[in-house]
């Protein structure tokens, strides 16, 4: 007995394991787009500057994970073996709850990579200011609406790392031509060829908002392309909390979106199924043509089916999320930025080099990613997307704006501004009603 | 890692090893020192002091920290006295923990143990009972977060297009629509309950079968010649007899369900009105980064765990008078 009983067990547990290693694998997408580090960057003469640092070791930690994650450390492996640094990277999925943990117990990372601004500013008293090298390289590299997000209280702290293009719409290039629809650049023009559309017996619109435990956040995006759009200044006072959540021009702003988001006239299977449809495959429709447009940053490239083509003349591609007023240049972005928690020569180097050139163009070119270095070729890119959107955020004409629900404390922006979007598209309250409940659960 | 590394690890577990072995020959010695002066409340309080000691600083001190953070604001600076006790009773998301919270305790604990004693009758004394006990007692084997994702692959859910997950392909079979089971709230919620009640059924069967073994067959015997009918029995003479054990797995249930965070995290991340009270601790501390709110959710933790604790005591105390 005592013997079937364990294998009972085992086999059990086995499967239990099995299940999960198969919930949690990582997409395999080896090969596609992925490269090397460019000759130049392997060149040991490069990074004499940085000095000889024998046996040390600088720690780093950020949310990035898997494929990405290896693609960033192969970018810094020359560095590594021509200063003698080891860099040994640390990614977690629960990046905020294991900062906290790591701060307040003492045991910081040297070097963190936050995807939140607003959770850096949280840690200013105990993060290293960049030194005059890391600032210079960093005004060198990237527009001052960047250099501010790496800002507080007027000491810049840190350099970006990555750069998201979050102002997209994916389409079926094939689909627009074959049907004589032209790519939109306002607003009106947008919905103009959203009824176009639905006059021709197809959905406009695709939309899902499920993500786990962060459900609801590809709405708060929506949201913010829309203010941004309106106005940069009442974006920035909506997100500074200068002007309240339910100000009236913030729910004219979702009552805007709504136009789309909430029509179902529009919305592919009906406004109700948006909450529970994963933002993932929430595109997917596209590829059959049921349905035409899907809004969703420049990262929704790598999500693809495995055997879909994205490029201008490929199965889909994206354009950028139209203007209110034409003569506006907007962005909505997202990334990471440097920090510092030690101030050793070794940290020091390492975020030298994590602002130069050298790695932005040599992170490029190791795997699907995108920078808003201005010194960086942006037709290094793997992919067209990745190209098209670091052609954008190198663009200095185009005014960036961060990711708001990112800046907002996270009671807001992780919590009930995600909440009150799946109110909103659930139909279980209006536009007037999430804002009121987002503004009262702003912190004091 | 080199060999220099490993060294150092493991000699500062050694010196860790020798110090302690220190520590506790030098007790040792002390005691027996006492012991020569035979007073026994010396020895007593020699030998209480380490335990005491850790119990100080492992519990006295996080638990009298965590209540005075209760009173201060989100990042400790400010004194905002109840603040965060109204807080918790005033905020919709807030009450909708609370409320959950209480719904689990009742239900869980509850379905488990009656599920449980219900199958152990059934099963007991019948051909093959240890291949049936034990194939109810293997999900006590999965790890929570296990079973959360494999109940989360049955509860899967897709608008359109081929299903994933076996409830929803019943469904459709049946000519259903699919439902999006854990977005659904309430319901949600019981459908979270069913993957504990589905772990802790192994538990409960087990520990009632054992006891069922113990009710003397004389009084049954007994009972039957009386011209009790099986309910009567059941009623009257079974469930009396093994009161003791009926309740040990209920308020081991009840207080695993109290601490309950892994199915809320696994399966839902306490989205969709599904949040309970030591999800919610966590999540305020760490995620939103609100000590204070998480300090006061885990106080109130604690306040109800209290009771519990007290009820078995004088539980353990009684049958322990009743033994002798």
């Amino acid at each position: 007995m005592g013997k079937t009983r364990r294998l009972m067990y085992l086999a059990t547990a086995t499967s239990a394991l099995a299940l999960a290693a198969a919930a949690c694998g990582a997409p395999d997408d080896e090969g596609e787009g992925r490269g090397e580090v460019p000759d130049a960057a392997q060149d040991c003469a490069n990074y004499e500057d940085y000095g000889s640092f024998d046996g040390e070791t600088v720690t780093i930690f950020g949310s990035i994970r898997d494929t990405e994650a290896d693609e960033m450390e192969e970018a810094w492996s020359f560095f590594e073996e021509c200063t003698g640094i080891t860099i040994e990277y640390e990614g977690s999925g629960e990046f905020e709850a294991d900062m906290k943990v790591r701060v307040d117990g003492g045991n910081a990372p040297d070097i963190a990579l936050f995807p939140q601004p607003g959770l850096m500013a949280n840690y200013a008293d105990s993060l290293v200011p960049a030194s005059d090298e890391v600032t210079a390289l960093a005004t060198e590299g990237w527009s001052q609406d960047w250099l501010d997000y790496g800002t507080i209280d007027g000491t810049f702290y840190a350099s970006p790392n990555s750069g998201n293009a979050k102002s997209f719409i994916w389409y079926s290039p094939a689909f627009f031509s074959d049907n004589g629809y032209e790519i939109p650049t306002t607003w009106d023009d947008l919905i103009a060829l959203s009824d176009q559309i639905a006059a021709d017996g197809v959905k406009p619109w695709c939309a899902g908002f499920e993500s786990g435990g962060a459900t609801g956040w590809p709405g708060t995006d929506w949201i913010e392309d829309i203010v941004l759009r309106e106005d940069t200044d009442l974006y920035d006072q909506w997100v500074e909390h200068e002007i309240p959540f339910n100000d009236p021009q913030i729910v004219a702003a979702i009552e805007k979106a709504g136009e789309v988001v909430t029509n179902d006239e529009y919305m592919f299977n009906g406004v109700d199924t948006i909450s529970s449809t994963p933002f993932q495959e929430a595109g997917y429709p596209i590829l059959d043509n049921e349905c035409a447009m899907y809004r969703m940053a420049s990262f929704y490239g790598a999500m693809w089916p495995a055997d879909t083509t994205v490029a201008e003349d490929g199965d889909v591609f994206a354009f950028r999320f139209p203007e209110s007023d034409e003569a506006d240049n907007t962005m909505l972005v997202g990334g990471e930025f440097v920090a510092a928690y030690s101030d050793s020569e070794a940290t020091e180097a390492t975020r030298q080099f994590l602002a130069s050139e050298l790695y932005h163009n040599a992170r490029l070119q190791t795997g699907p990613w995108s920078t808003a270095h201005q010194g960086v070729d942006p037709s290094n890119a793997t992919t067209p997307i990745n190209e098209l959107a670091t052609e954008i955020l190198t663009d200095p004409d185009v005014t960036v704006r961060f990711d708001g629900s990112d800046l907002m404390p996270g009671e807001v922006g992780a919590s009930s501004f995600w909440t009150g979007v799946i109110q909103w598209v659930d139909g279980s309250k209006n536009a007037q009603e999430i804002a009121d409940d987002i503004e009262n659960s702003w912190p004091q | 890692m080199n060999i220099s590394d490993l060294t150092d690890r493991f000699g500062l577990l050694a010196v860790g090893l020798v110090a302690f072995a220190a520590v506790m020959l030098a007790l040792y010695g002390i005691a027996e020192l006492a012991s020569r002066r035979n007073s026994n409340r010396l020895v007593a309080t020699v030998f209480l002091f380490p335990a005491l000691l850790f119990l100080v600083v492992g519990l006295v001190y996080p638990a009298v920290r965590t209540f005075i953070m209760s009173f201060y604001s989100g990042d400790g600076s400010k004194f905002i006295g109840l603040d965060n006790y109204a807080w918790v009773f005033s905020n919709d998301s807030a009450l909708q923990t609370l409320i959950n919270t209480a719904l689990w305790v009742v239900i869980v604990p509850a379905v488990s143990t009656a599920l449980g004693l219900v199958y152990a009758v059934l099963i007991d004394g019948r051909r093959g009972e240890r291949v049936y006990k034990a194939l109810v007692f293997l999900p006590m084997g999965i790890s929570f977060v296990g079973a959360s994702i494999i109940w989360k692959f049955i509860y899967q859910y897709k608008a359109s297009g081929k299903q994933l997950g076996l409830l929803n392909q019943l469904l459709v079979w049946a000519g259903f629509d699919p439902v999006n089971w854990l977005n659904n709230f309430p319901t949600n919620n019981f459908l979270l309950m069913v993957v504990l009640i589905w772990i802790q059924v192994g538990f409960a069967t087990v520990v009632l079968s054992a006891a069922l073994k113990g009710v003397p067959v004389d009084i049954i015997e007994a009972a039957r010649i009386d011209g009790a009918n099986p309910s009567e029995i059941f009623w009257n003479v079974t469930v009396p007899s093994i009161r003791s054990a009926i309740i040990v797995v209920a308020v081991t249930v009840f207080i695993a369900t109290l601490k309950l965070f892994d199915i809320v995290r696994a399966m839902t991340g306490g989205h969709h009105g599904t949040d309970v009270l030591a999800h919610n601790m966590w999540d305020q501390a760490f995620r939103l980064g609100n000590d204070g709110r998480g300090a006061t959710m885990a106080v109130l933790l604690f306040a109800l765990v209290i009771p519990v604790v007290i009820y078995q005591v004088r539980n353990i105390r009684r049958q322990e008078l009743e033994a002798r």
